[in-house]
């Protein structure tokens, strides 16, 4: 996860609506919702992703069978289908989780400051100076394969962006006015830390994270490509791709239709974090 | 210039000694018992328990975890990583016999994505808003978003498959190394445009910028000698720190166009839990990235004028 850049400034207001008005932003978010509307109904739309049937192997697209069938007999439309529940699903707990440990660490950092302070900072810049996938790869070597792993291998390269911006936020918060008025009245430490600086943390780092899940779907898709993150025969996208690395000349389509729905995912995750990123910095449009 | 190496290198060597600490660590936490795993692998069969004690002993892992630690980190630093359970030969002979592999791939992509992304990032800058700005916009999309195993795939059934311009896979001269090399080239050169045409775009606006057009100097000028200048500053840094990223990223790379470098050896590794092999990568792969971190540093003062004037933010 490269350069996060996020202004120190919360979420203006009507944020939604100007995303609306904003061209990419608006196309983004139309992939997006189209891609999760599809992992949400999958079972309306497509067959059972892993029901093997010999007799159909590697059949043309037809429209029994609309993108065809794979080297087991599989229905590769139901298997794209459903790889948007693993795909866009392992990558929301990714960052669900990210996001947690990132502000935990961020808010505890930025609050106590001194020597907590100090050693967390310390142990974000090393992880931040390492690229993630090496460090992820050293996980998953202890670990051993699988995708739970995977996902935890990416929580815990992910969280040390997340952790700085958080603490960036609350050392400009907690000397604003509306913090004092809240010690001045009594208001416990945990109290002023939890009701007043954390609701304000939270908006702009959250738009940050959804933002950013079209790296974590990258990854997680590079991963089950090794081998070392979803195993078959689950439908996901990366580990449908290399499935389909033996039928590179004969059946394409196995290959491309994975590849492609990926990058669609993708392509609408970043079109959105643009159109925030334009919204939110006004020095970058 | 000594005094800002030393400064670095005090901020790095602990930086360097966390990883090693980390990748120990990974070591001791890893299931299963390296004196066990080693013996059977040598004889084929399950181990006595007597003989398991003797290689523990043997092998120094029945000392306290810190003298451990101390003796493998001392080890470490002169090149004695450990013996691959896959290879059964020494960690370091096996990195060092495939990095070059992996060094070829990922200077080839560096130097592409610096020819892609420079002039498309300036043109992107100096003429905001044209249809060669969108097109710009339009690559760094589409380079940012579809994932080096799918581009690779698609380069090969293009140039390979169908027009049998270029060799599907393996290591040899020039004609193997294009399409690697572009597909590792495209992430890069699409986040490196981008961020040349930001940091471009920033400068342009400054004061300075309007003083020497004011002067009379041609736009040429003004964007490419003076402008330029500024804005390759945290181009360079980026690219410099990518770099890493670039001999990461190597391993998917890899293992699509079947090509013998470091990152399809780790893979392999981690498939066998070859333990010192996965270790021995880490630490090195650490290594080279505190190294580069320290080019930076010396490169920097040569690109920047006013270097010492603000310190330098660290991009991840």
């Amino acid at each position: 996860m490269g350069g996060l850049t996020l202004p120190l400034v919360t979420a203006p207001p009507g944020l939604a609506r100007r995303v609306l008005r904003h061209r990419l932003g608006r196309a983004g978010l139309a992939i997006v919702l189209l891609v999760a509307l599809l992992a949400l109904v999958a079972p309306l739309v497509a067959h059972d992703p892993t029901a093997i049937e010999t007799a159909r192997r590697l059949e043309a697209p037809s429209f029994a069978a609309l993108l065809g069938t794979d080297a087991l007999g599989r229905d590769l439309f139901s298997r794209i289908v459903f790889g948007a529940r693993w795909s866009l699903g392992a990558a929301a707990v990714t960052t669900a989780l990210v996001l947690a440990i990132g502000v935990l660490v961020g808010l505890t950092a930025g609050y106590l400051g001194g020597m907590a302070d100090a050693l967390l900072m310390r142990i974000v810049d090393g992880l931040s100076a390492f690229p993630s996938l090496l460090l992820a790869l050293a996980i998953i070597g202890t670990l051993g394969p699988g995708l739970f792993n995977a996902v935890l291998a990416l929580t815990a390269v992910g969280w040390a962006s997340y952790a700085r911006v958080v603490r960036a936020l609350v050392l400009s918060l907690r000397e604003r006015p509306f913090v004092d008025a809240a010690r001045a009245t009594g208001a416990s430490e945990s109290h002023v830390l939890f009701r007043h600086v954390l609701p304000n943390v939270l908006p702009p780092v959250v738009v940050l994270a959804t933002v950013e899940m079209g790296e974590i779907i990258l990854a997680l898709s590079a991963l089950s490509f090794l081998g070392l993150g979803a195993q078959p025969p689950a439908p996901e996208w990366g580990a449908m791709l290399s499935d389909a690395r033996g039928y590179l000349f004969t059946a394409p389509r196995l290959m491309i239709a994975p590849g492609l729905a990926i990058t669609i995912a993708v392509v609408g995750l970043n079109l959105l974090g643009d159109g925030l990123r334009d919204l939110l910095d006004p020095r970058q449009s | 210039m000594i005094r800002t190496i030393l400064r670095r290198l005090a901020n790095l060597v602990p930086v360097w000694l966390g990883v090693s600490l980390l990748v120990f660590a990974l070591g001791v936490l890893a299931p299963g018992d390296p004196a066990e795993a080693l013996l059977q692998r040598r004889t084929g069969e399950p181990p006595t328990q007597q003989a398991v004690l003797e290689m523990r002993h043997q092998l120094g892992l029945d000392a306290p975890l810190p003298v451990r630690y101390a003796r493998w980190l001392l080890a470490a630093v002169q090149g004695d990583l450990g013996v691959s359970l896959r290879t059964g030969a020494p960690v370091i002979s096996d990195l060092r016999e495939r990095f070059p592999a992996t060094l070829e791939l990922s200077l080839s992509a560096l130097l592409l994505g610096l020819g892609i992304a420079l002039p498309l990032g300036v043109g992107a800058a100096a003429r905001a808003g044209s249809l060669l700005d969108h097109a710009a916009r339009l690559f760094a999309i589409a380079g940012s978003s579809i994932p080096t195993f799918f581009s690779g795939y698609v380069l090969i059934l293009l140039f390979s498959v169908t027009l049998h311009w270029l060799p599907v896979a393996g290591r040899g001269g020039v004609s193997h190394l294009v399409l690697p090399a572009t597909t590792l080239a495209l992430g890069f050169a699409a986040a490196l445009a981008r961020l040349t045409r930001a940091a471009l775009l920033e400068e342009l606006g400054e004061d300075y910028v309007r003083t020497a057009r004011a002067k009379g100097l041609p736009e040429r000028t003004v964007v490419l000698k003076h402008a330029l200048r500024i804005a390759l500053v945290p181009v360079v840094t980026f690219a410099t720190t990518r770099f890493g990223h670039l001999l990461a990223g190597a391993a998917v790379v890899e293992t699509v166009f079947g090509w013998p470098g470091i990152g399809k050896h780790i893979v392999d590794s981690i498939y066998d839990r070859d333990y010192p092999a996965i270790q021995g990568f880490v630490l090195f792969m650490g290594t080279v990235f505190v190294a580069l971190h320290l080019a930076v540093d010396l490169v920097y003062p040569a690109i920047d004028p006013r270097v010492g004037a603000r310190e330098r933010s660290w991009a991840g």
